[in-house]
């Protein structure tokens, strides 16, 4: 935590900024909570900044801000034919995440973490995806986007100890994902098998702060309700470290509703619209608006700009989904600082 | 079915034969060390597992199965809950996270959150809960599992102190201690009436019991359900209930040795004794239910209780038609039959315990068992057809009748 002093400066001045509502009316939240100790011995009673979790993360755990801006291109080299190959990696292992302090599930994982890594390729790269299944359990990886059937991952079961190679040519741009398509398929979902698989188009989008957001929830007493919610696994994660970005500044989100159980999830953001690009398989048409519902496999392109500086809150509108961990803060500053 | 019938017995047998030709006994071997060998090899055993870890199949492979008991909700001030969890699974729980009505919430534990076998620890929640509505709290263990209680209707729970005590022991005095006496001013009415009208008392007498005794065990099998799973609820209940009637069974039988003839002061003693131990069971659930706002003390309730634990008062008296106790004997059979529901209501207040609980409902259980026991012996001496006559049916009946209607009363 190199910038633990100037986290410190804004949240002193992002209290004196005043209290951030939350639009659910239950209660309100403002920075000073997200400086709770690891122990939070004594509760300031009856103040309105305690919904929340406590503690933090054991170290060396899943970090949900560095994942946020983490893409990967894979290994790149042409073909004859000079068409771009992107080649992965992509191996299913059983392994146990913390999904918010001291609360460990039972994951099953591609590469070890959920959600997987992020897969971005440019529309018309041949993709080479070689997975194997270290869990103990058959896996698979079905991608979203346009593929021949042997590819798609529904039929081929990929047994423990074994391995498949998805090769198919990426098409159309926008934002997918993949995640395993073994029965029981939900229980293949909700253990956490999926990533966000992203086709940039071939002449690019405008240049932008870029981060990516999986709407994703945990059961963790499996009884096919979910316990915790969050964007990208880790509940209250940007609540606690609050995303920096800079006013004025073009920020692209690649949102991907990956919820199991519930059936839809939502993006709302306080104090500012955003363009909204349905599936991101359309440069042209959006919609202005600061709220998006979507059923689970749903994914847009969100592109804004903030005119205000301060703190502003981002979470689900359902508002028990926010109160059990999908909610963070954007902090917006005229310059980052680093 | 002639067969049904034992044979008369008309001379007991001198002595029991032995059971066998006498073992020789080994030379060599002293006596205590065959008693004790088994125990110090049990012992070793236990200790080399303790020592050196369990083996093969022992080890666990597969997560614990964790078992965080919600004792007690209090909702002590606006804004604030106080939260009692228990452990009573096989193994540590790490308490994680807490939620209020799906929601997470910042809170703090008195101590380690990892909570070993059997310990306890209070959890305090800032969350601002909203008089008259329903609120669940639920904790998250390291594991991801959940435990959770419910508050049924959200209300200021009273604080334990000086006025508290006050009023629990005016509401066990009004509950138990006055309605006992009342039912004790019987006395000079039972002793005037027919013996057939004594025999309908004492029937109704056993109808009380009767019901009292079903009560109390439904009671404490109920409050078995939420004791955390090492304390065997049920086993608690067993114990309670059958341990009961045979210890003080044993007393009167040693007493009657001792003295000869069972007197009926001593059924009128064991009667109120009974009564006392499901009046303690009761104490402890109404000051429980009081301090965590679980009930609301309207006259409603007193009344009832009122009416309720007057028949008890005639239950006590009635063996004693035929005798001239001082004064100074029924006052403590009533304050033994009534004092307790106070002690238990000021237990009930401080700690909230189902083991507890439950153990008092089945002791109270197993009394007033061995009660209708020696009531049922003594009308097989009185009358020929016994509890059958149809005046002491009736009079069964009658009792269980009384019991409920009165008990319509109390059912807050």
């Amino acid at each position: 935590m190199t910038d633990r002093k100037l986290s410190r400066r804004d949240v002193l001045r992002a209290g004196a900024l005043g209290t951030v509502g939350l639009a659910a009316g239950t209660g309100g939240l403002s920075l000073p909570a997200l400086e709770q100790g690891p122990t939070a011995q004594d509760t300031t009673r009856g103040s309105h900044h305690d919904m929340m979790t406590v503690g933090q993360l054991a170290p060396g755990s899943f970090d949900p801000t560095g994942f946020l801006t983490r893409f990967d291109g894979g290994t790149v080299s042409r073909l004859p034919s000079g068409q771009v190959l992107r080649e992965y990696e992509l191996v299913a292992e059983d392994r146990e995440i913390e999904v918010a302090p001291g609360v460990f599930y039972p994951a099953w994982t591609y590469n070890g973490e959920v959600p997987g890594p992020t897969i971005r390729c440019t529309e018309g790269d041949r993709l080479r995806i070689r997975f194997s299944n270290k869990g103990r359990h058959a896996h698979s990886i079905h991608f979203h986007g346009v593929h021949p059937s042997n590819m798609d991952g529904a039929f081929e079961p990929v047994h423990p100890g074994k391995s498949f190679i998805y090769e198919f040519d990426a098409e159309p741009f926008g934002v997918h994902l993949y995640h395993c398509h073994t029965v029981p398929i939900k229980r293949h979902i909700h253990k956490g098998l999926y990533g966000a698989f992203i086709v940039d188009p071939r002449e690019g989008r405008p240049p932008a702060n870029e981060m990516v957001m999986l709407m994703n929830a945990f059961d963790t007493n499996f009884d096919n309700e979910n316990e915790v919610y969050a964007v990208n696994t880790v509940a209250f994660h940007y609540q606690k470290h609050p995303i920096r970005i800079r006013q004025h500044e073009l920020n692209r989100i690649y949102l991907v509703n990956v919820t199991e159980f519930d059936l839809l999830n939502s993006f709302h953001i306080h104090g500012n619209m955003y363009r909204l690009y349905r599936t991101g398989t359309d440069l042209q048409r959006f919609e202005y608006t600061d709220m998006v519902a979507m059923a689970q496999g749903e994914r847009a392109v969100l592109e804004f700009t903030y005119k205000h500086t301060g703190p502003f809150m981002f979470h689900a509108h359902q508002s028990e989904f926010a109160e059990l961990g999908w909610s963070g803060v954007f902090l917006v500053q005229e310059t980052l600082h680093a | 079915m002639p067969e049904l019938h034992a044979p008369p017995v008309t001379e007991r047998a001198p002595a029991a034969p032995p059971l066998g030709p006498e073992p020789p006994r080994r030379a060599g071997l002293p006596l205590w060390f065959t008693g004790l060998a088994p125990l110090v090899l049990l012992a070793a055993l236990v200790l080399a597992f303790l020592r050196f870890g369990p083996v093969g199949v022992f080890r666990a492979a597969f997560p614990p199965v964790e078992d965080l008991t919600l004792e007690r909700i209090r909702l002590p001030e606006p804004g604030l809950m106080e939260v009692s969890v228990v452990n009573g699974g096989p193994e540590a729980v790490t308490i994680a996270q807490v939620m209020v009505d799906d929601a997470n919430w910042v809170h703090s534990v008195d101590g380690s959150r990892r909570v070993e076998r059997l310990e306890r620890r209070t959890m305090r929640i800032p969350y601002p809960w909203v008089e008259g509505e329903p609120h669940t709290v639920t904790v998250v263990t390291s594991t991801g599992l959940t435990f959770s209680s419910e508050v049924a209707v959200a209300t200021q729970s009273p604080p334990v102190d000086g006025r508290y005590l006050g009023t629990f022991a005016l509401l066990g005095v009004y509950a138990g201690v006055i309605p006992v006496f009342i039912g004790l001013l019987w006395l000079p009415f039972v002793r005037a009436v027919d013996r057939k009208w004594v025999d309908f008392f004492l029937s109704l007498t056993i109808g009380l019991l009767l019901f009292l005794g079903v009560d109390a065990l439904e009671e404490a099998l109920e409050t078995a359900g939420s004791v955390p799973g090492a304390y065997q609820g049920v086993a608690l209940v067993v114990f309670g209930l059958l341990g009961t009637p045979l210890v003080i069974g044993a007393i009167g039988e040693w007493r009657k040795r001792a003295r000869g003839e069972r007197s009926p002061l001593w059924v009128a003693a064991l009667i109120a004794f009974g009564i006392g131990l499901h009046n303690l069971g009761e104490g402890l659930a109404i000051g429980t239910s009081y301090a965590t706002g679980e009930i609301a003390l309207g006259t409603f309730l007193v009344v009832g209780f009122l009416l309720h634990n007057t028949t008890e008062g005639l239950g006590i008296v009635t063996p004693l038609a035929g005798e001239r106790p001082r004064t100074l004997t029924l006052v403590l059979l009533g304050a033994l039959a009534g004092l307790p529901t106070v002690l238990g209501a000021w237990i009930g207040g401080f700690t909230y315990s189902p083991v507890w609980t439950t153990l008092f409902f089945a002791v109270g259980a197993g009394a007033i068992g061995l009660v209708i026991y020696e009531l049922w012996r003594l009308f097989a001496r009185r009358s020929p057809a016994g509890l059958l006559a149809p005046l002491n049916a009736a009079g069964v009946l009658a009792g269980m009748l009384v019991m409920y209607a009165t008990g319509l009363l109390v059912t807050a």
